[in-house]
């Protein structure tokens, strides 16, 4: 029998059956095999869940927009290794719900800003880019400073990333506001929290009352740690085929 | 059936005895004009922010970042969603002779449910509440509101094509049934989370890292394809036929290329990461299926442009016609531009710059957004019942100083782009980066004026236009003696 299209056209049923089976082809075959594939991922050392703090402050980061004008994705080209480090894994991203690479800079990448400058850059920075940086166009970001960071329900966030993957633990998720304040604070004992985040930076980022935790605390400690979690001296080449 | 076309024998109708349901395509039409202007206005402002960064003016609400999403959910959702949503209401009645199902009440129940979810979603970003998926932002709440919505418009719109007296589904209707299904499914995949309390507006996606960023530019790449263009062909298919009165070119060519294109679409997704950490395979896959897609858009672009075969000389005589041709003419422009940038190696130069968003924009204003003004150009006279628009001159001033407005911009964002990719690799002779990054920044100064010029005029062009609408609507209009007028067209 001779196959003829005008079938389709008098059948809204069968068009639209057609049309979902078609569209839906793409998305199976391209994004299924990533969660299967088990090399995907690279098989790094180091890449950890973000402190209670650093998710706070990651939070904070999303919710201003950064991600519109700043990647986080070095690609593996040799201006761009020069100028931010070592090329972007997908295993540095792999708790990062949602994912940061962005897709424009406007600013530059700041896949592994972390460490490159002192915490009072930061803060001077984003409470007035131009005068750090006179050519600037970023917005200033004073405000952060003056405000408390609200994490009375900070469990609750890493429950609901545990919920979707991420592999915290009931002592993280107990010890969870402890460890937020302990991270702002250089005089506490900070020893529970370096065990359950290795790398985490702990400092009085705004440079002022440890016991008055600011967003701008929380956002500095989240550019700090960017890019610092994967020791790149201690990986084979074998372990980043994908 | 029979029963129905015995009444209208008696009657002395020739087809459905009720009218069509066209208040509710009268309002959306209104929030097309309204939303148009709103994203065009907080684009030219975000605009002159990176020309002018003292405009961020301090204040959190007002910064780059929050007001980003506010532009291009407005132009995208508000504007185009809107014009989407309006015209295949009216175009799904005309074609299918039905009424629409489900009525005046579950029509308007689209129109406000569409219209709350914007207004949802554009607070919350000013507000900082964000998925920051890219052009997926608004958070849980909205999105389940949003699906509950997009439910009862794909009833809507189903239904009617159900009831439909005509034999043949027209080919708009398979672009808009096209645009429906695929959003749906791209939407409901894309926001899936788990928010932190139901009482609070945070949630955390479900996929992370590389995969949450495929997922996620799967929808973006596809939220262009079917929401920017399929839906829009949809509109292409009735309304140039219509002003040209002229049958569409090929009707083999608009099934070969609806198939194609709906099904190459969807891979392009990757394209939006290239050597990023997607593995490579999905990199490849992702580059290919974009070139092949070239084919199919051109197809469509064909299909518009050769409607007007014998008609060319409305050209002259329909200034609404010519946004739709202009517009068709863009899409083909836009659509080649598109596959060349997804090669890698021309990625490696583009990704990251202004050429992105200058071809973002080629699209949206040179297609998108042309499209809807010649559609409405055509729209306003029919709904409202007047002979003509107020004023065909001023007709012709949001043509042309819009058109020149869309060469300012992509022009000045073709060469920003270009050449800050090239400042970015470029070395000096000791083999040092030449540039620091902000010294790129501060090269782009130019071009980010002349661009906010050309979002000025594009603006202004639509201000004209809502002027030009005001007084049609009011009444306005005087039928010079030897013009044609739009009414009198078939109404069907």
């Amino acid at each position: 029998m001779k196959f003829r299209h005008e079938v389709i056209e008098k059948n809204v049923l069968l068009l639209a059956v057609l049309t979902l089976l078609t569209v839906a082809i793409g998305g199976l075959v391209q994004i299924i095999p990533l969660f299967t594939i088990e090399t995907t991922i690279e098989r790094v050392q180091g890449v950890r869940p973000y402190s209670p703090l650093e998710l706070m402050g990651r939070n904070i980061y999303i919710r201003e927009g950064c991600y519109l004008c700043h990647s986080q994705q070095i690609r593996p080209f040799k201006d761009e290794v020069e100028r931010y480090g070592h090329y972007s894994l997908a295993a540095e991203s792999m708790y990062d719900h949602p994912f940061q690479w962005g897709s424009k800079r406007t600013g530059p990448d700041l896949a592994r800003v972390g460490g490159k400058y002192s915490n009072e850059w930061h803060v001077a920075h984003l409470v007035d880019p131009r005068a750090v940086v006179p050519e600037s166009i970023m917005p200033t970001y004073a405000f952060l400073k003056d405000r408390p960071l609200v994490y009375g329900d900070i469990a609750a966030h890493l429950k609901a990333n545990r919920d979707v993957g991420v592999p915290y633990t009931d002592e993280m998720i107990a010890q969870a506001k402890a460890d937020l304040e302990a991270q702002v604070n250089p005089d506490a004992d900070t020893a529970g929290l370096l065990k359950r985040y290795p790398k985490a930076v702990v400092a009085a980022f705004d440079g002022g009352d440890p016991a008055h935790v600011t967003e701008m605390d929380a956002l500095v400690a989240y550019l700090q740690m960017l890019g610092t979690l994967v020791k790149f001296t201690d990986v084979r080449l074998e372990d980043l085929r994908q | 059936m029979t029963l129905q076309t015995a009444a209208n024998a008696a009657l002395g109708r020739t087809h459905a005895p009720e009218p069509y349901v066209d208040d509710v395509i009268r309002a959306f039409v209104l929030a097309t004009i309204f939303w148009g202007v709103v994203a065009f206005l907080v684009g030219v402002y975000i605009a002159l922010e990176l020309a002018f960064p003292a405009l961020n003016l301090g204040l959190e609400w007002t910064s780059f970042g929050r007001l980003r999403p506010v532009h291009t959910s407005g132009a995208i959702f508000a504007f185009g969603g809107s014009a989407l949503i309006g015209t295949s209401f009216h175009v799904v009645q005309r074609t299918c002779r039905a009424r629409l199902f489900g009525g005046e009440n579950l029509a308007w129940f689209v129109f406000w449910g569409y219209q709350a979810f914007i207004v949802i979603a554009a607070t919350g970003y000013v507000l900082g509440v964000t998925q920051s998926r890219e052009y997926a932002e608004p958070e849980w709440y909205a999105d389940i509101w949003l699906t509950i919505v997009w439910v009862a418009y794909f009833a809507v719109f189903f239904g009617t094509i159900m009831k439909r007296t005509e034999p043949h589904i027209y080919v708009a209707n398979w672009f808009y049934l096209a645009f429906i299904i695929t959003i749906a499914m791209l939407h409901i995949v894309n926001n899936l989370a788990v928010p932190v309390s139901w009482f609070g507006a945070k949630s955390y996606s479900a996929a992370s890292g590389v995969q949450d960023a495929m997922i996620q530019w799967w929808y973006g790449h596809n939220a262009v394809g079917f929401f920017l263009t399929a839906g829009f062909l949809g509109m292409m298919y009735y309304y140039i036929p219509k002003a040209a009165q002229r049958p569409i070119y090929s009707y083999r060519l608009s099934i070969v290329h609806f198939w194609a294109l709906i099904f190459l679409y969807i891979w392009a997704g990757p394209h939006h990461l290239h050597y990023t950490a997607l593995p490579d395979w999905a990199q490849i896959l992702g580059m290919t299926f974009s070139i092949m897609l070239w084919m199919p858009s051109w197809g469509g672009m064909i299909n518009g442009l050769m409607t007007l075969s014998g008609a060319w000389d409305k050209l002259r005589t329909d200034p609404g016609l010519r946004f739709s041709v202009t517009a068709v003419g863009f899409y083909g422009m836009s659509t080649f531009e598109g596959p060349v940038m997804s090669i890698r190696p021309v990625n490696a130069l583009s990704h990251y710059t202004d050429w992105t968003i200058g071809h973002v924009h080629s699209g949206a204003l040179g297609w998108v957004a042309f499209i809807v003004f010649g559609a409405l150009y055509y729209l306003v006279p029919v709904l409202w019942n007047r002979p003509d628009v107020y004023s065909r001159r001023l007709i012709s001033w949001h043509f042309w100083i819009s058109t020149m407005g869309i060469v300012l911009y992509i022009t000045s964002m073709w060469v920003s782009g270009i050449m800050q990719g090239l400042m970015w690799r470029a070395y000096d002779s000791l083999g040092f980066l030449q540039y620091s990054f902000v010294e790129t920044v501060a090269a782009m100064h130019p071009f980010y004026v002349t661009r906010a010029l050309g979002g000025i005029m594009f603006l202004t062009g639509a201000l004209i236009m809502a002027y030009n609408f005001w007084r049609t609507i009011r009444g306005d209009v005087a039928v010079p003696a030897g013009k044609p007028a739009l009414a009198a067209r078939p109404a069907a």
